[in-house]
């Protein structure tokens, strides 16, 4: 893949090609692409991507993204400052916002805790979440991590370090996907579901 | 269920094969590198998209070759069905399962649909082999029927291998801070009795038929006996890992727990059957293990799995064979696969307890 006629050509193709998820022949293809296009929509690109590293910044409240120190979600006066949603990263933020259930704040840990990964308590942002709970009570903290084992570690050491500060510590449902069909669901998801059941009024109610 | 019909290609040491087999008893006969437990393990294929001994596929492909294919006609005489199943791998490329003609999304909603159980001269490994063979062997057959099960086990192995992480950080760090290790006890506790209550309740239900067939085979000479141990038997999960917890500290691994439970297998009621017991016995031991294994299947599916008995009569004594062909004969087992070096004493014997068998002799690819 390597050109021998262009030393510039075969460093942008280098450079691409160190973004995940590409390979060097799609970097190619995206190095031509960017060669034939107008001056203006480069320094278009070029200026957003610089821009991505000077001017967006990791909320100083919550560790989400944002263009000011302090993101838009935990400025807003209207959310519920009592109500701290616990995710994994920024893409969890995302997801849960498009549900537009929630209207409490996040905190952002940057990870889980997974030893064999060298990923240690000290390695997210637990003790600020600690601390900030400890300087400011809150009603509650919904922990909403992935459900495997490293998720489930997190959530029992969030739980041990605030539990006697907040009122009430919840975990997101675990359970069978909206439009689902019974016999299609896996053995252990469907048991949960049965041990996890949810009374059929409060369910319906909050639903509708 | 049976298999009706086989077809190999440029399976191990086959360059193309193909037989016709009876629903009862089929008798493989030939000469040593013939490959005799090569068509069992294409069988074996069939039933559990793998190789009972390599844990590659590119070992399953002839020399020289780029892919081995195995397509096999299973027929259900009580439902009238008929099924083609296919399994086809090419180097590089990924293992393909069919049936009739469509491919499995995930290899395990495969497993399970022709159960079978083969006896090799390999299963001497659950006797003299280190314990996580016996283990092994207990736990595949628990999951197969109890998928909770299976979760607990997954969970509680990365739980003690995040565990020992820490361990090992903490050794070399210097720092000892237990609240990580503590909410991993917390997590492994739970789990790890609920898989030793599980085990239990197995080795309990499965003992009793275990020893009556280790019994009929050996005419009742002598007793056998099977024995769970676990560090939970003496003391509680709490306790047994504050005890061992300095030496999983200095050690960088996990000292106490269900990852480290035995099953010791006993002759004449208390000696170690690894020590005292003579390759007949043990081998009379692995084969009642294997039938016992075949009935909780049979219990819990009501299906009878296909048995292969891969060279059988090695190590045996003539008494013990016939007590096995005593049990085959009973007609209680579904198909049975046999093979044998000798074919003139295979269909002997076979003919002298009246057991109605088709005999296949590998080295000239014929229906005897």
């Amino acid at each position: 893949m390597i050109q021998n006629f262009s030393k510039i050509l075969d460093k942008a193709i280098e450079e691409i090609a160190k973004l995940p998820g590409i390979g060097r022949r799609t970097a190619l293809r995206l190095a031509l692409h960017l060669h034939q296009l107008e001056n203006i929509e480069v320094e278009q690109l070029l200026s957003a991507i610089s821009r991505l590293k000077s001017e967006l910044h990791t909320c100083q409240e919550c560790h989400n993204l944002s263009d000011t120190p302090v993101c838009t979600i935990c400025t807003n006066p209207k959310r519920n400052h009592q109500l701290i949603c616990v995710v994994q990263d920024i893409r969890d933020v995302i997801a849960i916002e498009a549900t537009h259930q929630f209207n409490g704040v996040y905190h952002v840990l940057g990870g889980i805790i997974s030893p064999i990964n060298g990923i240690g308590p000290e390695q997210l942002t637990l003790e600020h979440l600690f601390e900030k709970i400890n300087n400011n009570p809150v009603e509650e903290v919904i922990l909403a991590l992935p459900t495997t084992v490293e998720g489930d570690t997190t959530n029992f050491f969030i739980y041990q370090n605030i539990s006697d500060k907040v009122k009430v510590v919840s975990t997101i449902a675990r359970g069978i996907g909206v439009g689902e069909e019974l016999e299609f669901t896996d053995e252990v998801t469907l048991g949960r579901s049965l041990i996890g059941r949810t009374n059929f009024e409060t369910a319906y109610s909050k639903n509708n | 269920m049976h298999l009706d019909k086989i077809q190999l290609i440029n399976f191990k040491n086959y360059k193309s094969l193909q037989f016709d087999f009876n629903g009862k008893v089929n008798g493989i006969v030939g000469s040593n590198g013939c490959g005799k437990t090569n068509l069992l393990d294409a069988i074996h294929y069939l039933s559990f998209c793998k190789s009972y001994f390599s844990g590659q596929d590119i070992f399953s492909i002839k020399f020289d070759e780029e892919l081995f294919a195995i397509h096999g006609v299973f027929s259900n005489p009580e439902l009238n069905t008929i099924d083609k199943i296919s399994c086809t791998y090419k180097k590089g490329a990924r293992k393909v399962m069919k049936s009739n003609g469509k491919e499995y999304e995930r290899l395990s909603d495969h497993i399970g649909r022709y159960p079978l159980i083969m006896v090799s001269p390999y299963d001497n490994d659950i006797i003299n082999g280190g314990s996580e063979l016996r283990r092994k062997f207990f736990d595949v057959i628990i999951s197969q029927f109890d998928k909770e099960y299976l979760y607990q086990l997954i969970s509680y192995q990365k739980l003690i291998m995040q565990r020992n992480a820490v361990l090992k950080q903490c050794n070399e760090t210097r720092n000892y801070d237990m609240s990580l290790i503590q909410i991993f006890d917390n997590q492994l506790i739970p789990l790890g009795y609920s898989i030793f209550e599980k085990r239990k309740a197995f080795i309990a239900e499965i003992l009793p038929i275990f020893k009556n067939y280790y019994s009929q085979l050996s005419g009742n000479q002598e007793e056998v006996d099977i024995v769970y141990e676990s560090g939970l038997e003496k003391c509680s999960f709490e306790e047994g890992l504050k005890s061992t917890s300095q030496v999983d500290f200095r050690l960088g691994f996990t000292n106490f727990g269900v990852h480290k439970d035995d099953y010791l297998f006993y002759i004449g009621s208390d000696k170690p059957i690894k020590r005292f017991g003579s390759q007949g016995q043990q081998k009379s031991f692995s084969l009642a293990l294997k039938l016992s294994q075949f009935d909780y299947i049979f219990s819990k599916t009501k299906r009878k799995p296909i048995l292969l008995l891969d060279d059988i009569f090695d190590k045996l004594d003539p008494k013990r064979i016939a007590h096995l062909l005593d049990l085959v004969g009973e007609k209680f087992f579904g198909q049975v696969f046999i093979s044998d070096t000798d074919k003139n004493r295979l269909h002997q014997i076979l003919n002298e307890y009246h057991i109605e068998h088709t005999l296949y002799d590998i080295n000239t690819q014929k229906m005897i």
